[in-house]
């Protein structure tokens, strides 16, 4: 843990990345008690404020101005990184549980499990994806359960075939061999001996999935699929501001500018810890 | 090779049947499209007389088959919305995602496979930072905002290029930037970091050691072992761009197949779904195959293996 943090804080990049990622979860936690303006409630009297830095801290700033409702973008901006957080995690998390879960039952059975299920890998990798989750969103409706489902059924394939890969290696070592010699059970080697032991690659791809299924997220809502008005999202903060984009710039920058910076920083923390925890990646840096 | 060849074809085969599949259950779950096509104030009976006509109230399993059997024939149905067989409606709109795809996809390479030899072979320099924090940046902003946030520049505070739309070669070219600058992103990193590894490798310097021309080492022996994973990823890249179409041909309200698709989900328009994302799905899976292909005569491996 101490050689983690001290390599962490020798990179800029990482360290950078795990910085804003740390401020955007904080964020998001923090926002109801930020005392910031409500951000569904509208107001006629200030709509489409510019953005003003003075008198930042007085109560009635708008230091990223205001939406066509008259709505803090900034409040916005807090409240909607709590569902895009929410739905993102709850998908890496889902996605990643079921993918190393067969990853290893893949792994470790062989065989026509095995076959089966790297079979059905490589054919959903060779399926359009993005399009397949707009329409089943658009069927089975966008509430944040069926989100968090569909978002996890595009990822828990990346978890499953890279997961597989190290159980083969891992089946024929030393530790398992003893442990299938004392007697251990199926279940037991699964969770007690590989689980553990895979547990880093599973931690460096759902750092990028995280990423990936950030923008997946803001592009479904983007199209009027994410969560449903009044609760604030990204992407429909963007299709809704689109409108505006002669007379109110801000509307539609920031929102975007948040999608961008939350997903640069995950992105550099998923590069850092891939490399930190894969020295023969790391060399190439 | 015949064999690798065979396993690639029975699973592009599956992976069709299965998008075809998902397509029909899921689009029976999204609405009737008896209730919608009926005028306004239409009685029960009307409804009914319609659903009879479209085969709507026969078994589930049965209308399956039959639009399996329809769909291999190159029937996909007559779209509710524009009252024509919706694969005239989907293929005639598939020129305009085509040719954008294709566009990016061309530029986006060039541009991320020249800052990515660039970034490798100037290790250290200035020029391998700018290289990587444009990437990085590059991949981490999503393109629809990309595309609107240029959009504001170049149409709305400088006038110079149209909003969104299609007809002249104009047209083409914010679409087409904010696309490139998705394809070259990826590329870049993928090929510099590619590269790096293969200069690593001791047939390289034993390739130098024995004389031949700096020249000569990186085309034959680096960039060509380099290009395999780029291959794989301009195959992901080019699903991507045609899954990717929905969002960007909305955002620049260009004719393709991705808008077509979000107005029939819309308007609950069955046979132009299924026509557009059983097309989209098909071309999907096409070009990977070509890339599995591909990469079996770039790697001799693999078709052995």
């Amino acid at each position: 843990m101490k050689s983690f943090l001290s390599a962490l804080l020798r990179s800029r990049a990482g360290l950078f990345g795990f910085v804003l990622v740390m401020l955007f979860v904080a964020g998001a936690i923090l926002a109801p008690y930020l005392g910031l303006a409500s951000p569904i409630r509208s107001s006629l009297t200030s709509r489409m404020v510019a953005p003003t830095w003075t008198g930042l801290f007085s109560p009635g700033a708008h230091p990223l101005g205001t939406d066509e409702l008259g709505r803090d973008i900034l409040s916005r901006i807090l409240y909607g990184s709590r569902t895009t957080l929410l739905i993102a995690a709850g998908a890496v998390i889902l996605g990643g549980a079921v993918g190393t879960l067969l990853g290893i039952i893949a792994g470790y059975y062989r065989g026509i499990v095995d076959r089966i299920l790297m079979r059905v890998v490589d054919i959903q990798l060779a399926l359009p994806l993005m399009l397949l989750a707009l329409l089943v969103v658009a069927a089975v409706g966008a509430s944040t359960q069926n989100l968090v489902i569909v978002l996890a059924l595009t990822s828990w394939l990346r978890y499953a075939r890279i997961i597989r890969g190290q159980v083969l290696a891992l089946r024929e070592r030393e530790f398992i061999l003893s442990a299938h010699a004392i007697g251990a059970g199926t279940w037991r080697i699964m969770i007690k001996h590989l689980l553990p032991n895979v547990m880093t690659p599973v931690l460096v791809i759902a750092t990028l999935e995280l990423a990936r299924i950030i923008i997946m997220d803001a592009a479904l809502s983007f199209l009027g699929l994410g969560v449903q008005p009044p609760s604030p999202s990204w992407g429909r903060m963007l299709a809704d501001g689109r409108v505006y984009i002669t007379t109110a710039w801000w509307i539609v920058t920031f929102p975007g500018l948040a999608i961008l910076l939350t997903v640069l920083s995950v992105n550099l923390l998923g590069d850092w810890l891939r490399d930190y925890f894969d020295p023969k990646l790391r060399t190439a840096r | 090779m015949t064999r690798y060849l065979l396993t690639k074809l029975i699973e592009a085969f599956i992976a069709i049947w299965g998008v075809v599949t998902i397509v029909f259950f899921v689009s029976r779950i999204l609405g009737d499209p008896a209730v919608l096509l009926v005028p306004v104030g239409a009685g029960q009976q009307e409804i009914d007389n319609l659903r009879t006509a479209l085969g709507l109230d026969r078994p589930l399993l049965e209308q399956y088959f039959q639009s399996l059997f329809s769909m291999l024939k190159g029937d996909f149905g007559i779209s509710f919305q524009h009252t024509r067989p919706a694969l005239d409606v989907v293929l005639e709109r598939m020129p305009a995602t085509a040719s954008l795809a294709g566009l990016a996809l061309l530029f986006g390479t060039l541009i991320g496979a020249a800052a990515g030899a660039i970034a490798a072979l100037m290790r250290g320099t200035v020029a391998e930072l700018i290289v990587m924090v444009a990437a990085l940046l590059g991949q981490a902003t999503p393109t629809f905002w990309l595309g609107i946030m240029l959009i504001l520049l170049f149409s709305v505070e400088l006038g110079l290029l149209p909003t969104g739309g299609s007809g002249t070669w104009l047209h083409y070219i914010l679409p087409g930037l904010t696309l490139s600058v998705f394809v070259s992103a990826s590329i870049a990193r993928l090929l510099r970091s590619s590269l790096l590894d293969i200069m690593r490798e001791d047939y390289v310097r034993t390739a130098r050691s024995k004389g031949l021309m700096p020249r000569t080492v990186f085309f034959w022996h680096i960039a060509r072992n380099a290009l395999i994973p780029v291959v794989t990823m301009i195959g992901i890249i080019a699903g991507e761009l045609l899954g990717g179409s929905v969002v960007i041909e909305t955002v620049f309200a260009w004719p393709g197949v991705g808008r077509v698709i979000v107005q029939g989900i819309q308007a609950q328009d069955f046979p132009v779904i299924q026509a557009g994302v059983t097309l989209v799905a098909a071309i999907f899976v096409f070009v990977n195959l070509l890339v599995d292909l591909l990469y079996g005569v770039l790697d001799p491996r693999i078709r052995r293996g």
